[in-house]
């Protein structure tokens, strides 16, 4: 009897399961369904309340996507070539991927970070590093271009990046690899104690944005994951995660996991620039690459540093110490007050947060526990604010509402965990689909959060859409946090894999978006600034066309005299002045990509003709109603022929 | 003996009436809903419970398939389920799985399956099975290789589980392992005890 009790009940709690976990988020009542849909319906015409920059993983670009919508704006090229645009085909372009290891024309793009100022968003730039090739890219959210990359030499999978400090004074680049410094011709098994983390602070010009490399740390021969900088109280300090402090070369999943504890690491950058401003840190031998884009001559340049200032741990007492926090922490987050230090220890069930003001106390009354090459390891109960324990597994990164809550994401267990900062407390657990990695919230990494919604990017996508083949686009959920408990609304795919992501208010960039370049300050040296100064001229085999353009022609779409073996440059200038009205070229044979080229702007295309003959080149972008009028011939002569270059429209 | 097959069969008559509940409820809800207006193809497909519940007949089973296509493993399957932890056994993971055989269950003391199945002993429940997985890609030559090497293996639970090697076995946590099964998602490892986690004792 009392057998059959227990399985009535076990069966009653399944039953009650088989509701309560879709419960009100995506499940059977209609009426709660509907009223999902009106939360995330933005009608015909009306805008979204949020701008999200999410990163495209394995795409190397950002994607922008509109919240609640989930509709997505623009796709942002950034470390990748973009055929959409000519992004690193055209010859403005082509320096944006320069590396020393020459043009590297991918990467992995990992972790937007928006500029701030005092601790809130400012929507001035988005930061967002490459993680194969190490670089840091600033867009502007002005034009929604890539102004500015920096390569970051010493590094390797350049994964702890490109967080900001609440001023924008820094972006941070950490590397996930620790590799020998300067690189050497080296054993791998001599990894440990030989090779080298470094952490790179490179700072960002008050006006300009200009990324300058200040200092590099050179930390043990650990894996950097996350990081996060100090805010308010904590201000000046920035916090990495380590995994792998094994110092394993091999072998990973199971020899960077032996150590009950790996670290984070706290360093004072404020002591640090203190030090490096007094003439500390010694100026290393480098080569890296530094690729500016000037707006006014739409073109950018590639100039190659060979110094870097590096900063050895033990030459500053004082501004580095350790956190022990278990089990290859992952995300590594600091609540919106600063006080709170948290681990995501991505093997363990609970989360572990630290106390800034315990951590100053440990420091102050050295509370320490050894140290690992010369750095202090602080005492763990001296720093330990509490843990949460969700019963989730996995946990990799929490962000932060403006109610003093905190949002957690658990890869193993699929979920997303609400607590309480404070009392550590478990407030609600909301199922994602499937296997999330990373959430946002709206300036939820900033001293002032939007707590409306968190997205949730998901890893995995299994049967969320329509089969597409073996490769799906990744999904991503949307919740309402408004309420006590987690509300999922809306699910939307995104595009390459978004390890990351930022949002920000539209109202906030909105009204700042650029919409055209003024043709009067175009600066370009091969622009022209009306039709009349076309032309086409020749040095030996280089052949340079000056080309404008508007609805519905090319000026000139007539020229002969060009020979096989010429290296022909488009200079082509949208002569347009009018909000969203962009023209295309495109070159039959061209072994690079199309131009798309905006209102005021000059793009230059590169052309090598191999086959005799007349050849048409056209606009790609429907322009207006004679768009398919927007054509032009180019004759191509023998290597040997004498035709004289000329260049006309309409016979003139 | 005679407590160990009333265990079984009270077991037994757990799952069925939960399989049979369940699937009532679900039905029911369906029905309601079908009574209102003919459910939109969102509704019938998505499923709301979790990657545990997504149809896939082509790729390799997972941990979770495994062991419910097996019967060896029945009540394993009523405590993960109970526990309610299908969706974590489903995931990418790596996991190894030190899965017990229904007679490690009967090994317990009298009453402790059934009270670890009431409602309120789920997270303690949840923490027993969890002492069960390590997130981790441990196929048997790496247990080996652990083994050797003296290293302990981290469990989902948080605690540390001993490896050794003796003769040709491999054992965890003092049990043997008797058969392994590759996974889609990680390894089986078949054992003849339920391992408590030592606070539990």
């Amino acid at each position: 009897m009392l057998k059959l009790t227990t399985a009535m009940l076990s069966a009653a709690t399944l039953l009650g399961s088989c509701g309560n976990n879709s419960g009100n988020s995506s499940g059977s009542n209609g009426a709660l369904r509907s009223s999902n849909a009106e939360k995330v319906y933005v009608a015909p015409g009306e805008y979204d309340e949020f701008y999200a920059f999410m990163s495209g993983g394995y795409s190397g670009n950002l994607t922008v996507y509109g919240l609640p919508s989930g509709r997505m704006f623009k796709e942002i090229p950034v470390f990748s070539q973009f055929p959409t645009t000519g992004y690193g085909y055209s010859e403005e372009t082509k320096p944006m991927l320069n590396t020393s290891f020459g043009m590297v024309p991918w990467d992995d793009a990992h972790h937007p970070d928006i500029s701030q100022t005092e601790g809130i968003l400012d929507g001035r730039w988005v930061f967002i590093n490459g993680n194969n090739t190490p670089r840091i890219a600033r867009i502007s959210l002005k034009t929604f271009e890539t102004e500015e990359i920096i390569e970051v030499p010493n590094s390797a999978g350049n994964h702890s990046s490109s967080f900001i400090t609440e001023n924008t004074e820094y972006v941070v680049a950490g590397t996930r690899f620790s590799v020998p410094v300067p690189q050497a011709d080296l054993p791998i098994n001599e990894y440990k104690g030989k090779f080298k983390g470094a952490l790179s602070f490179i700072s960002v010009d008050k006006e300009t944005g200009r990324m300058n490399i200040k200092f590099q740390i050179l930390m043990p021969g650990f894996n950097y994951d996350l990081s996060h900088p100090g805010r308010g109280k904590s201000h000046g300090w920035f916090f990495f995660t380590t995994y792998n402090t094994e110092e394993a070369n091999s072998l990973l999943e199971v020899n960077a996991s032996q150590n009950d504890k790996d670290f984070i690491a706290a360093i004072n950058w404020k002591k640090i620039e203190a030090y490096v401003n007094n003439g500390g840190g010694t100026k290393m031998v480098a080569n890296y690459a530094h690729n500016v884009y000037d707006e006014s001559t739409h073109t950018a340049t590639s100039t190659m540093e060979k110094e870097v200032l590096t900063v050895n741990p033990a030459d500053i007492p004082g501004a580095i110490y350790f956190l022990p926090t278990p089990k290859s922490p992952h995300g590594c987050d600091v609540d919106p007050s600063g006080e709170y230090i948290i681990g995501n220890g991505k093997l363990s069930a609970d989360l572990t947060v630290h106390s800034f003001t315990k951590m100053l106390d440990a420091i102050e009354n050295e509370k320490f526990d050894g140290d690992a090459y010369g750095i202090p390891i602080l005492n763990y109960e001296a720093i330990l604010a509490g843990s949460v324990k969700s019963g989730g597994l996995g946990p990799l990164h929490t962000e932060f509402d403006n109610q003093g809550n905190a949002y957690t994401t658990f890869f193993i267990s699929s979920e997303v965990v609400k607590w309480k900062i404070g009392t550590w407390e478990v407030i609600d657990r909301k199922p994602t689909f499937y296997s999330v990695g990373h959430l946002m919230i709206p300036g939820g990494n900033s001293r002032k959060p939007f707590g409306k919604y968190v997205v949730a990017m998901n890893k995995i996508t299994k049967d969320r859409y329509l089969p597409t083949g073996p490769e799906l686009e990744h999904s991503a959920q949307l919740y309402d946090i408004t309420g006590e408990k987690m509300e999922l609304i809306y699910d939307f795919p995104t595009h390459g894999e978004p390890h990351y992501a930022a949002a920000i208010p539209a109202d906030m960039i909105r009204d700042k978006s650029q919409k055209i370049y003024r043709l009067d300050e175009n600066n370009h040296p091969y622009a022209i600034t009306s039709p009349d100064q076309a032309k086409v001229t020749r040095n030996g085999n280089e052949v340079h066309v000056y080309m404008s353009m508007i609805r519905s022609h090319f000026t000139p779409d007539n020229i002969e005299g060009i020979k096989v073996g010429d290296k022909v440059y488009f200079h082509i200038t949208n002569h347009e002045q009018d909000f969203d009205v962009p023209h295309g070229f495109a070159m039959i044979g061209a072994n690079n990509s199309e131009l798309l080229i905006m209102p005021g702007q000059t793009k230059t295309l590169t052309w090598e003709p191999k086959k005799v003959g007349v050849w048409p080149f056209y606009c790609t972008d429907f322009c207006s109603a004679l768009h398919q009028e927007m054509q032009g011939y180019i004759r191509v002569s023998p290597k040997s022929s004498s035709l004289d270059l000329t260049w006309t429209l309409d016979d003139e | 003996m005679k407590f160990k097959r009333i265990a079984m069969k009270s077991t037994k008559l757990i799952t069925l009436l939960i399989a049979f509940l369940s699937l009532n409820a679900c039905k029911n809800s369906t029905s309601e809903k079908a009574a209102s207006s003919p459910p939109s193809p969102t509704e019938t497909q998505h499923p709301v419970n979790g990657q545990a519940s997504v149809t896939d007949n082509v790729s390799d089973p997972n941990a979770l398939q495994v062991a419910k296509s097996l019967d060896d493993f029945k009540t394993l399957v009523v405590a993960i389920e109970a526990a309610d932890l299908e969706n974590t056994l489903v995931n990418a993971g790596p996991l190894t799985v030190f899965a017990p055989v229904n007679a490690a269950f009967n090994k317990l003391p009298e009453g402790k399956v059934s009270s670890l199945l009431e409602p309120e002993n789920t997270s303690k429940l949840a923490v027993i099975l969890k002492n069960h997985v390590a997130p981790a890609n441990y196929p048997l030559q790496q247990l080996a290789k652990e083994a050797k090497k003296g290293r302990k293996l981290y469990m989902a639970s948080g605690n540390y589980l001993d490896v050794v090697q003796k003769e040709d076995d491999i054992y965890v946590g003092g049990t043997k392992i008797i058969k392994t099964v590759q996974v889609s998602n990680g390894w089986i490892h078949v054992i003849n005890d339920v391992l408590i986690p030592t606070e539990e004792e």
